[in-house]
């Protein structure tokens, strides 16, 4: 499959279903080891963000994701607007000009997306954030030839799960240290709901 | 929750109105948004000087705004930073063809945001630079931040680093002197009472009656230690030797002392501390150069002090002294 703009329409419909859902999840998780505003924040930014695509209109992809990272980056807050803008803006500008947007261009979005998100962040893979979770997805998109054939969803859930046992050693949760060990990442959470989201665009187009 | 407020969600609104209605020929709103910037902007050929963060910190940081000191301050809700596009609008707005500067407090949200602005204003051709103010002593990474915070010494940035940009000096050179300001200022604070965030209506830890808490930071996150209550002379001992144990202030130097009620301590209390501080200073041939004693960077309704202390040289004397038309900073 190629992804469309109504495919990327449909991808963040889904995603602002999944952290609606969520909400309290993600707050929850972020009570044990951060201010507890996590899934507030992102159920507030998510649901800007359904709100301008069901009534704008898009010549590319590239414009969904720009409209996506500019309302999170201006309702999101905190430090997971800025993070979550950071990553779609980035994959924004890496798939500019090219509609629908093909595997391999897909592969290179999300790639600006994670050094996005690394450079932002001033943070790596190991240290309990949402890079934990981006990292390994990328890879499965670099090593997989199309959408179908990608376990990225799988990888994804391990990868989240594997958060838990992580000491955090960056971002608010860091202050807990050794007592972030055993809960998995809110950052981690929200960005397999992303990419849970996407798999089911992907299943759906079929 | 008992507070002087109309609707908890609408404090930061109804707060940036007051201010600017109280100070109508030195600030105004930008409208549409949180931001609150010097009447006259920009000024062509002067580095425009942009800070912020969240708001319950007042008077920081939109009482600075004003000729010899801030350009622009962003306002984020209480205890929030402001988010990326509030800040490039106050870019923009003191963009006076002579690059921007940003003054940021060392919390993880204010970074960020404020980092991801820039980006956004360079990329729309505004040169940005930035120093992150870290002052506070007592904790090296807390709730809020990864290394150490930036409290009350942000005020003395603000202070040195406008009335360089005044001057007509070049981004490189508000730059370095704002760095400089930085690398000599150290602060510490305790508190006796939590405060609460009108949003969240109860408060966001609890003290008992005879309880104290050493560096705690100005959301109130956790500091060194919890314990019992001691005299005025102690508190200000332990606050000032921490500071001095950093190692940047010793014999010899001239120093500014900023004494800093963190909203509802009494100006007495802050002369007691003060006089102690002053006392310590003198014994360790330390030369207080200038005293600073009230409400700078408060946290809500906290009860409490910081202590800050700014080792000078000539250059950073001068800017110190210089006019500032700054509502909360007149000099």
């Amino acid at each position: 499959m190629e992804l469309r703009v109504e495919d990327a329409i449909q991808w963040f419909t889904k995603v602002n279903e999944k952290i609606q859902e969520n909400k309290d999840y993600l707050t929850s998780l972020d009570q044990v080891i951060g201010d507890s505003d996590h899934g507030i924040n992102m159920a507030r930014g998510f649901q800007e963000v359904e709100n301008k695509l069901s009534t704008q209109e898009y010549q590319e992809v590239a414009d969904v994701l720009k409209e996506v990272a500019m309302t999170l980056i201006s309702k999101v807050g905190g430090a997971s607007g800025p993070l979550f803008g950071t990553a779609f803006l980035k994959f924004s500008q890496a798939v500019k000009g090219i509609n629908p947007v093909d595997y391999t261009s897909f592969t290179s979005g999300i790639e600006e997306a994670l050094q996005g998100v690394m450079h932002r962040g001033k943070a790596t893979t190991g240290e309990k954030t949402m890079i934990d979770v981006w990292a390994p997805v990328v890879h499965s998109f670099q090593e997989a030839h199309d959408f179908e054939d990608n376990p990225f969803l799988k990888v994804a859930k391990q990868a989240m799960e594997d958060t838990k046992d992580i000491m955090a050693t960056k971002g608010r949760a860091a202050y807990f240290k050794g007592k972030s060990i055993g809960y998995i990442d809110p950052g981690a959470a929200s960005t397999y709901l992303i990419f849970e989201a996407l798999e089911e665009v992907i299943k759906g187009s079929k | 929750m008992k507070k002087i407020i109309n609707d908890p969600n609408l404090v930061v609104q109804d707060m940036l109105k007051g201010m600017v209605s109280a100070n109508p020929s030195a600030i105004k709103q930008l409208p549409e948004t949180t931001v609150i910037v010097r009447s006259d902007v920009p000024t062509v050929n002067k580095v425009g000087l942009v800070s912020g963060g969240g708001s319950g910190h007042e008077p920081a940081h939109a009482g600075y705004v004003g000729k010899g000191m801030l350009d622009a301050a962003v306002a984020g809700e209480v205890f929030t930073s402001p988010t990326p596009d509030q800040v490039l609008e106050g870019i923009k707005a003191v963009n006076g063809n002579a690059g921007v500067f940003l003054i940021i407090k060392n919390y993880t949200g204010d970074v960020l945001n404020f980092e991801m602005a820039a980006e956004l204003a360079e990329a729309e051709g505004i040169k940005v630079e930035q120093v992150i103010v870290n002052d506070d002593v007592a904790v090296e990474d807390s709730s809020f931040t990864t290394g150490r915070r930036g409290i009350a010494g942000t005020i003395f940035v603000h202070k040195i680093a406008g009335a360089k940009a005044e001057q007509g000096a070049a981004l490189d050179e508000v730059k370095s002197v704002a760095e400089k300001v930085v690398a000599n200022v150290r602060s510490m604070g305790m508190a006796l009472t939590p405060c609460t965030v009108p949003a969240a209506g109860k408060p966001s830890f609890e003290l008992k009656e005879n309880e104290m808490e050493i560096g705690i930071g100005i959301h109130g996150e956790s500091g060194i230690e919890r314990k019992e209550i001691s005299t005025a002379d102690e508190i200000a001992s332990e606050l000032v030797h921490k500071i001095l144990d950093d190692g940047v202030h010793g014999p010899g130097d001239e120093v500014a002392v900023m004494i800093n009620g963190l909203g509802s301590t009494p100006e007495m209390e802050l002369y007691i501390i003060n006089s102690k501080v002053n006392e310590i200073l003198n014994e360790k041939g330390i030369h207080v150069y200038k005293t600073f004693v009230g409400e700078y960077m408060t946290a809500l309704e906290m009860a409490g002090c910081s202590v800050t202390l700014l080792k000078l040289d000539d250059e950073l004397k001068s800017l110190l002294d210089s006019r500032s038309e700054a509502p909360a900073f007149l000099v």
